[in-house]
């Protein structure tokens, strides 16, 4: 009889491994297209999830015969018109072949498919690093993290491995031949029975002589078993533990962004979407970077991600402020011994005009406390930007050539925005 | 009171089970089928998916191309260019069927008659499933292909295994003596080769091994000379299994386990006819049945009639979807007609075949199930009768011409010959070139040549450069093809 099974909840993604041996196979197709994607700025999808990418299968040839060479005959259905030695032209590039019986599906060319996000995210990231992150690495070992490492004799109680000291213990007593409880209680056995049967018959000789026998071993089994101790300090194994210094991995990232009147929607939507990638590239390749984020007008204050991305404010623009309020976070929360700090900042590049030498001051005191520090500069859509730059560039161009780990860069456009991120964060910037 | 097997048309367990027991009746009683138990499963439409990449393998070792294939099938489902099947049927003991979640109790009925019952009767019974496959062992053996691939992965590499199955994979069609029958393996040659393998793995284990002189004279030695293969092979797979100069062992079982899977397919591809119209055919007779019988509802027949009809069409040559034939349409029809021509013959029935006129229908259907593939069944079996319903026409293409010609057509001079060319179309030389080993020069240079059988002059297409490259890489040294 027939058996009716439930197999729904069996585990689904079976093929998932296939999958990502596909997606490693046609890896450098798939950049590309990822490439293309972006360049063209058409990413307002990844933050939801799915991006579409075009790739040219990889094909899985087999021997197979042309169709246009040959004579050969074949058979349709449907004959609604033709006699014998009717002729029809041939179609152009057409193979003409009969029907094709099913198979496995071969020679495919370009085909769409969807990158989930973290496949997505993976190919844009996969050459970016932040830089200089090993660099205090090295430096400061300062924190020690005890690790595993074989077995002592000498220990804390809590330490002691049961099942090793067992073990010994075990190893040494067969070795030296310690006699087992079973013999020892074998014997005694025996001797009591002796002692019944000398009852019995006090004058049964070879009872009287087993009975001395067993005796005399009894006690030498004795003393052997408190010579060769069950289990002897000699035997104890603790688990052992040794210092490892840890290389210090912990960074900190500044995002600053401008939010003032000044920066209308355009300037702020290319800011948003700089932090986007900037956000998804920390989350992705450190597991423990914390990010502040900072945003100013007039005044700066601290606010969370949420608040960051979505909110809108207007007013003028006081870029001391920010700076101000990050140097006083660091000051407070991140020892410079201890953190790997970074920033970037995104600004149209107006500052209020008595600001600027108040911002260069900041600029330099915050300076020697960062690895990176990347400026965004957002340019207006006109070409208006004065020919020296805005304020603020001016400003920070002054201490440009001092600081090399100051990086500035402009943005105009959407497509630009990639290429400037890319630019700040590819691996070669650690080489420098 | 009611016979109805069921009266909501959203299935439960409980009713698929009465309409189950209501199907074997007839099956068993009136189509007097014989088959392998039954297993139904269940499954959602990403499982249908999972399923599909693996060519319905319910497991198969990991390889790229099969994540190609999913992408693809699953990019297309969600865009709505394709659907899915139905179900999924495997040939194996017990013979499992896959039913997808979302078919009505009314296709599932039809789906258990079709696959628990028409196909699992053809795979059981047709003599090509009988002499190639192994329905008891297939699921054993798959299991144990993929453990093993995932062990040399992880003691080779992935790149090395990669290579290896993308080179096997073309060649995947080659691995199959179709004129010889695979030898029945006895007790005895089993031992044989299991001692074999022992011995070569202690050979492996103990390099003293190595250097003692050869008891036995290796037979291989013996009979390698200039003209070797004394006859031409066709079986590449098995021969470079054999004889590769450079392969290691484990890439060896590796071409043999895909030389396996080929083998398993091999009586499918031949057969998609006779086995999709057999299961139409099943699924048809029962459903009917159990109509007429006030099993099932006027409603839930008229349901079955719309998507039988739908899987069933057959687009003329002029249609603008036209892609040759739906072998459900034309494989049902011929069992159809088989049927009408043994039970109501008309007189050229009679002249064209006097041997069935008569003869009981279904035990003709049964044996026709039994020793035909679709090459011969079509040559055997294709009535005039059913060539005029059809339409059927014969095109004649030459390569130096330039317009094709209609050489015959469903009248009486066309008859022979159109049944002639549709039978040849279902030969496995019209869809894969026929090539072949003819020298493997092992003692000197160690070249490997194959030698393509061209039928009516066709030429191999350009694809053909990069199969050779992939064997190459298994020969190891040069490989030439004339």
């Amino acid at each position: 009889m027939s058996n009716i099974v439930d197999r729904r909840l069996n585990p689904r993604d079976k093929t998932i491994k296939n999958r990502q041996k596909f997606i490693q196979r046609s890896h450098a197709e798939i950049k590309k297209s990822v490439k293309d994607a972006i360049d063209s700025g058409h990413i307002a999808d990844i933050e939801n999830g799915k991006v579409k990418i075009k790739v040219k299968g990889i094909g899985e040839p087999s021997f197979g015969i042309d169709h246009k060479t040959g004579n050969k005959k074949f058979v349709m259905p449907g004959n609604d018109r033709f006699i014998v030695d009717d002729t029809q032209e041939k179609p152009k590039d057409e193979s003409g072949g009969g029907g094709k019986t099913g198979g496995l599906g071969r020679g495919e060319d370009e085909f769409e498919f969807e990158l989930n996000r973290d496949e997505f995210l993976q190919f844009i990231f996969e050459d970016l690093e932040l830089p200089d992150l090993a660099k205090k690495q090295m430096k400061d070992v300062t924190k020690v993290e005890y690790k595993r490492a074989g077995y002592t004799n000498a220990g804390n109680p809590s330490q002691l491995d049961v099942v090793k000291s067992l073990k010994n213990s075990l190893g040494r007593r067969i070795g030296l031949g310690r006699p087992t409880d079973e013999e020892l209680e074998l014997l005694e056995a025996e001797l009591l029975g002796l002692g019944e049967l000398l009852e019995d018959n006090p004058h049964n000789l070879a009872a009287i002589n087993r009975f001395a026998v067993v005796t005399e071993r009894i006690a030498e089994i004795k003393q052997k078993r408190i010579a060769i101790p069950w289990m002897d300090p000699f035997d104890i194994r603790y688990r052992n533990f040794i210092p490892t210094p840890q290389p210090m991995t912990k960074a900190v990232m500044f995002c600053i962004m401008d939010v003032s009147g000044s920066m209308g929607q355009r300037e702020k939507d290319l800011a948003k979407r700089f932090f986007v990638f900037l956000y998804m590239f920390l989350e992705r390749k450190y597991e423990k970077v914390e990010i502040v984020f900072i945003r100013h007008h007039e005044v700066a204050d601290e606010v969370d991600e949420e608040t960051f991305f979505n909110s809108r404010e207007s007013g003028g623009t006081v870029v001391s402020s920010a700076l101000q309020l990050t140097k006083d976070i660091i000051k407070t929360r991140y020892n410079i011994n201890d953190w790997n700090i970074y920033a970037a900042q995104v600004s149209d590049g107006d500052n209020y005009t008595n600001d600027g030498a108040n911002s260069l001051k900041l600029i330099t005191e915050i300076l020697p406390l960062v690895q990176h520090y990347a400026y965004v500069e957002i340019s207006s859509e006109y070409n208006s930007t004065p020919m020296a730059g805005t304020d603020l560039w001016k400003t920070y161009k002054e201490v440009e050539d001092e600081f090399s780990h100051l990086n500035m860069r402009k943005v105009k456009e959407v497509a630009d925005i990639w290429k400037v991120f890319k630019d700040l964060f590819k691996r070669s910037v650690m080489i420098k | 009171m009611t016979k109805l097997l069921y009266t909501s048309n959203d299935w439960t367990f409980d009713s698929l089970k009465i309409a189950e027991e209501a199907i074997a009746e007839i099956a068993f009683e009136e189509l007097h089928l014989n088959i392998y138990p039954n297993q139904i499963e269940i499954i959602s439409s990403d499982q249908m998916l999972d399923a599909y990449s693996s060519n319905g393998l319910p497991m198969m070792y990991n390889h790229w191309s099969f994540g190609k294939h999913f992408i693809q099938q699953e990019y297309n489902y969600r865009k709505g260019n394709s659907g899915l099947a139905y179900e999924i049927v495997i040939n194996s003991s017990p013979c499992i069927s896959y039913l997808m979640e979302e078919n009505s109790m009314t296709m599932q009925t039809l789906v258990i008659a079709h696959a628990a019952y028409g196909h699992n009767h053809f795979f059981k019974n047709n003599y090509l499933f009988k002499q190639w496959t192994d329905a008891e062992g297939i699921l054993d053996y798959l299991s144990f292909a993929k453990r093993y691939i995932t062990a040399c992965e992880e003691k080779y590499g992935t790149k090395l295994v990669e290579d290896t199955l993308d080179a096997c994979h073309s060649i995947m069609d080659y691995g199959v003596d179709r004129y010889k029958r695979p030898p029945k393996l006895s007790k005895k040659t089993e031992q044989e080769q299991q001692e074999a393998r022992a011995e070569y793995v202690q050979k492996q284990a103990n390099e003293l091994w190595s250097t003692l002189p050869n008891l036995k004279k290796d037979k291989s030695n013996v009979i390698i000379s200039n003209t070797f293969p004394e006859e031409p092979q066709e079986n590449l797979m098995y021969f470079i299994e054999k004889y590769s100069p450079v392969l290691e062992s484990w890439q060896r079982e590796v071409i043999r386990i895909v030389r396996k899977v080929a083998q398993y397919f091999y009586p499918q591809r031949q057969t998609k006819l006779m086995n999709e119209g057999w299961a139409s055919f099943t699924h048809y007779y029962i459903m009917n049945r159990l109509w007429e019988k006030g099993m099932i509802s006027d409603g839930n027949f008229l349901e079955f009639i719309y998507s039988h009809s739908g899987v069933l069409t057959q687009l003329n040559y002029n249609h603008k979807y036209y892609n040759g034939f739906n072998p459900y349409a034309l494989g049902f029809d011929m069992y159809t007609d088989i049927r009408r021509i043994c039970s109501e013959p008309t007189k050229e029935d009679e002249e064209y075949f006097p041997h069935m006129v008569g003869q009981n229908w279904l035990d003709t259907c049964l044996d026709a199930v039994q020793n035909y593939r679709d090459e011969s069944f079509i040559s055997q079996f294709l009535s005039p009768e059913l060539m005029r319903k059809w339409g059927l026409f014969e095109i004649t293409n030459k390569q130096v011409d330039n317009f094709v010609t209609v050489s015959g057509i469903q009248d009486l001079r066309g008859y022979n010959d159109v049944r002639k060319s549709l039978s040849h179309q279902y030969s496995v030389t019209e869809n894969q070139p026929n090539i072949q080993v003819v020298n493997a020069n092992l003692k000197g240079t160690r070249e490997l040549k194959l030698h393509y059988v061209s039928y009516n002059n066709a030429k191999l297409d350009k694809n053909s450069a990069k199969v050779i490259d992939y064997i190459k890489y298994l020969w190891g040294y040069g490989v030439s093809i004339d």
